[in-house]
């Protein structure tokens, strides 16, 4: 029984979000294949964490198709639904639950049991220990997992998050602005961290830094008033005369 | 998860409500009047009442300090609590009221009513009435917090509804036809369960008897926060759309948390009305609601000991200050003592002590580092 419209995993189709008459999205189309990692860029309000709001249930577009995997139709379902079908994000502004420790923060995002009737029961299992040790490792965070959150660097902050949704074990990852606010050494950290990721996992980031982009070495959409403007290759993009317009001009 | 729950601080807090449940009846009940350790009954009844404002405070800091859900209507479910138990004792009185009627209570005689309410039946029965002391709050908070936390109603806005909520029901209540006494509320109780209410044994049983329930209350808050279920109510405090793009249900974790909350300050007053002899509609007023919260605010929000501790003091303040030449100023003192709370001691008494040796012990383990692994240390309980 293969219900599926679109070998794509994430295919969005002429989707519109308006706030007060404003056209954030603007017949925005994009797909994303399995197993591809995705740079999204473009100038500040192009409508990139908006798009991504749409995708994760926060915001409801005004027009247009959402599915994932080609079945599930995204606009029908709220945020805790679209997680537990397996789509991850990390915010703009790292988010994370500071008066927790940092091994309790991937504790609560380990993929499993979210109901509130079963969690006074709940007990870890040693499979999840493990897991847990293994990303800890991952995200270079081992030697803080129970310091408090809240008393991280707004760098180990953006990793701890990036773990967080790699606990969650979903199929797809949104990442926005990964690293905004992080050292060089960080920054290219993260786009080594982010292609190890998507060996098993599709992933789409979103990012201002051009280094990192051209780091990360996958195709690029450049989003410009809520629609795509072009895609293609790093290079490809960086020499469209309209890419290089928005980005320069005005 | 009951091991969990039961850490050191909350075995030494149990055992020392447990000491006071037991002790003060036994200097009422066994002292003679002229011994000085003697506690006088009134003295019993004034503690009981604390015990049982304690029992509301430890109810808004699970929810408050817990999950961040600012409820100040919370006198509302203890008022109900308090009515449920109220209407038990009415029907209890019997023949013996002053207009003799053996059915109904006397104040319907006085307004001409011919036969008992809907509302009232069933509540001659003792078991029926304790039923109804956690059904009626926990039902309007089921109600209530579904219209709210599926609307996604937070923060101030959502402080503002349940003070709403709570003036309507004063409202409400004040009116004699509604059937619930109007602003005479209910009152002139004679027994309970077959006791006289005044009596010296009745007494020291109903402090006893709130001392347990705060005991137990105190369990169940302490095993509530300690499982994964407090971990993720702590999490929606933190960031709530993150726990939601984790995949949890935020608002089934608030309304689960908020019912409870509602059931256990229900419980608070139906503890409170036969001690303090009387519950009419000013136990709905907002000001009561916004009194509690200050309770937990000064003992420090998110400790659970530090509501009970904030009950305790602030009313052991307010008894001897309205008792007194300063009477008039308490409401100003209890607003000073809020803003001079949240202005210097934001964490509240028990949350700064705390915060203060949880600062000792990671300077400690700095010094000397524990080759055991971090993994087994001791997180601070949320002091924030
Ligand atoms: N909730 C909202 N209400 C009103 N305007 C919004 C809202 N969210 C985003 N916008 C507007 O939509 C545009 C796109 O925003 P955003 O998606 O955050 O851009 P980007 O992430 O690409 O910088 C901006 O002009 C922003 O001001
Ligand atoms: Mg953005």
């Amino acid at each position: 029984m293969d219900l599926r419209t679109t070998p794509a995993l994430l295919y969005l189709d002429a989707v519109s979000v308006s706030f007060d008459g404003f056209k954030a999205l603007n017949g925005l189309s994009l797909t994303i294949a399995p197993g591809e990692m995705r740079a999204i860029i473009g100038p500040n309000g192009a409508g990139k964490t908006t798009m991504m709001d749409v995708i994760t249930g926060k915001t409801r577009p005004d027009e247009g198709e959402v599915l994932f995997d080609g079945s599930h139709d995204l606009t029908a379902l709220d945020e805790a639904s679209i997680a537990v079908l397996g789509i991850g994000r990390k915010f703009q502004k790292p988010t994370v639950f500071d008066s927790h420790t940092v091994e309790d923060n991937l504790r609560l995002a380990l993929a499993g049991d979210r109901r509130a009737r079963t969690a006074v029961a709940w007990r870890e299992t040693a499979a999840a220990r493990e897991r847990m040790s293994s990303i800890l490792e991952t995200i270079r965070l081992t030697a803080a997992r129970s310091r408090l959150a809240g008393n991280l660097s707004h760098g180990q902050k953006q990793w701890l998050e990036i773990g967080m949704l790699l606990a969650q074990d979903p199929k797809l990852l949104l990442v926005d602005e990964p690293v905004a606010g992080m050292t060089d050494a960080e920054t290219h950290q993260t786009a080594e961290l982010l292609r190890t990721i998507n060996v098993e996992k599709t992933v789409v980031v979103v990012e201002h830094d051009m280094t990192f982009v051209r780091a990360l070495g996958v195709k690029v959409t450049v989003l410009h008033e809520g629609r795509v403007l072009a895609e293609g290759s790093i290079d490809q993009v960086s020499e469209n005369e309209r890419v290089v317009e928005v980005y320069l001009g005005r | 998860m009951i091991p969990r729950a039961l850490d050191r601080g909350t075995i030494v807090f149990l055992a020392l409500l447990g000491a006071v449940a037991i002790a003060v009846p036994l200097l009422n009940l066994a002292l003679p009047d002229s011994s000085p350790l003697h506690v006088p009954t009134y003295l019993v009844s004034l503690f009981g009442k604390y015990v049982c404002f304690a029992l509301l405070a430890l109810s808004i800091d699970l929810i408050w300090g817990y999950c961040g859900i600012l409820s100040l209507g919370h006198g509302a479910f203890f008022a109900l609590g308090g009515y449920a138990m109220g209407m038990y004792l009415m029907r209890q009185i019997g023949g013996r009221g002053v207009y003799g009627n053996p059915l109904l209570p006397d104040f319907m005689v006085f307004l001409n009513w011919k036969e008992l309410p809907l509302a009232w039946w069933g509540f001659s029965s003792f078991p029926y009435a304790m039923l109804m002391v956690l059904a009626v709050p926990g039902l309007l908070a089921l109600v209530f917090g579904w219209f709210a936390f599926r609307s996604r109603v937070t923060g101030v806005y959502f402080s503002i509804i349940t003070q709403a909520m709570t003036f309507a029901l004063l409202l409400a209540f004040f009116r004699n036809d509604f059937g619930f006494g109007g602003n005479n509320g209910l009152t002139d109780f004679k027994d309970i369960l077959g006791f006289n209410v005044q009596a010296d044994g009745t007494r020291a049983a109903l402090f006893a008897t709130s001392c347990l329930a705060l005991m137990l209350g105190y369990v169940v808050c302490r095993i509530l926060v300690a499982s994964k279920f407090g971990m993720v109510l702590i999490a929606i405090r933190d960031a709530e759309a993150r726990a939601r793009f984790l995949g949890y249900r935020v608002e089934s974790y608030k309304l689960a948390v908020f019912t409870i909350s509602a059931c256990m300050a229900g419980v608070a007053g139906a503890l409170y009305v036969p001690q303090v002899g009387i519950i009419n509609p000013g136990e709905f007023s907002p000001a009561n609601s916004i009194e509690a919260v200050i309770w937990v605010a000064v003992g420090g929000r998110g400790t659970l000991a530090g509501a009970v501790i904030g009950a305790v003091l602030v009313n052991y303040a307010k008894t001897t200050f309205t008792s007194g030449a300063l009477a008039p100023y308490w409401l100003f003192l209890l607003g000073g003592l809020f803003v001079g709370v949240t202005l210097w001691l934001p964490r509240g008494i028990v949350g700064t002590i705390a915060h203060w040796r949880a600062g000792r012990r990671i300077t400690a383990t700095e010094d000397a580092p524990d080759p055991s692994g971090a993994a087994v240390a001791t997180k601070p309980q949320a002091a924030e």
